[in-house]
């Protein structure tokens, strides 16, 4: 795993704005609904376009146990990944993509484009977000230890933990 | 690996029950999702065999509020227990920031736990992890039946590092909280 970027990474501000723009423009020269990043995890990092309006959470845990349980049907056919998915629906399709081996694009796409022009215009924008995502790993990788909170996060944390779970 | 997202001031944090089959995994996320407030909680996800044997994982999102500013949340995972879903158990740990294994307390599912717990640190271990450095407590389940092994035992055998551990009835929510009580504090203990 520590091959595949910062065991914890964490991402900021000029990022969200840089890979905002770009997931924009891709859907604008694409025609696609919608563009979500799951992290590998199975945590949303961003959506761009359509407001999704459905559980974001969930359909973010269920798309990258999606890839993962098809990245290792690739290792047992002989490939080392499929670095894509398709999913074709009647009138909603989804295309999965892996970016940098630790997020994946997931567009939903819908008769007003076609399968050809997502593939195509995927291709640039992960080359893109590939090459954002690993300054960010790399930075999370130099950036010296030490808390990444201020003081008090983690005793504030507790007490909320408590006053949830308290009483249950 | 938890994510922490300055841009939307967000913390998420993934907790993972392991332990093997019919050991209460899944009924732990059940009295969690039933008892918390509905607002503080998403949708329970489970991706189970059509007789109710978890195939894939559960997973239900427990909202934290606001600590500081950061949208605090934890994803609840359950792994699927039988020996044969190890390729699917492994996935689900991937980027684990918390483990709760879940023992069946019955005499006959001792050697059920151990192989387990083994399994758990084969899979981490592929993950480059250490169960020893990373927050995690066990759950000694089903105290309520006649047939269950004596809690030093279940230690001996279990838990040499001794992490913290609560003894539950799971399906009447007996140690539910106390164990998502501590792993979820040693969980943001080990995040800040």
């Amino acid at each position: 795993m520590a091959a595949a970027g910062a065991s914890s990474w964490s991402f900021e501000e000029r990022d969200f704005t840089r890979i905002d723009r770009l997931l924009q423009g891709f859907l604008y020269d694409s025609n696609a609904r919608c563009a979500l990043l799951v992290d590998r995890t199975g945590q949303l990092v961003t959506t761009a376009g359509e407001k999704p309006d459905f559980d974001t959470t969930a359909f973010a845990s269920l798309a990258a146990a999606d890839f993962s349980a098809n990245d290792q049907l690739a290792t047992m056919i002989g490939e080392n990944e499929f670095s894509s998915l398709f999913h074709q629906g009647e009138k909603e399709s989804m295309y999965l993509a892996d970016v940098a081996r630790r997020v994946i694009l997931v567009v939903l796409f819908d008769n007003r484009t076609t399968l050809g022009m997502i593939r195509i215009k995927v291709k640039g924008v992960v080359r893109e977000l590939a090459e954002i995502f690993r300054e960010m790993f790399d930075r999370s990788a130099t950036a010296p230890q030490g808390s990444r909170f201020e003081a008090g996060f983690a005793d504030e944390a507790e007490d909320e933990i408590d006053r949830l779970f308290g009483d249950l | 690996m938890s994510m922490i997202n300055y841009a939307s001031r967000e913390i998420n944090c993934k907790i993972v029950y392991y332990g093997p089959g019919l050991c209460g995994k899944t009924t732990n996320l059940e009295y969690v999702y039933e008892k918390v407030a509905p607002n503080t909680r998403g949708k329970l996800i489970s991706l189970a065999t059509e007789t109710e044997r978890t195939l894939f994982f559960d997973f239900l999102p427990v909202d934290l509020g606001a600590i500081r500013g950061f949208k605090t949340r934890f994803h609840l995972y359950t792994v699927p227990g039988q020996v044969y879903y190890n390729a699917s158990r492994k996935l689900i740990l991937k980027g684990v920031d918390g483990v709760v294994f879940v023992a069946d307390s019955q005499v006959e599912r001792l050697d059920a736990n151990i192989e387990s717990m083994h399994n758990l640190y084969e899979n981490l271990g592929e993950y480059g992890l250490d169960l020893r450095e990373i927050p995690f407590v066990i759950q000694y389940n089903k105290r309520d039946l006649p047939n269950t092994s004596a809690l030093g035992e279940l230690e001996a055998q279990l838990n040499p590092g001794k992490v913290p551990h609560y003894e539950a009835v799971a399906t009447r929510g007996i140690g539910v909280f106390d164990t998502l009580k501590a792993v979820s504090k040693l969980v943001i203990k080990s995040l800040s």
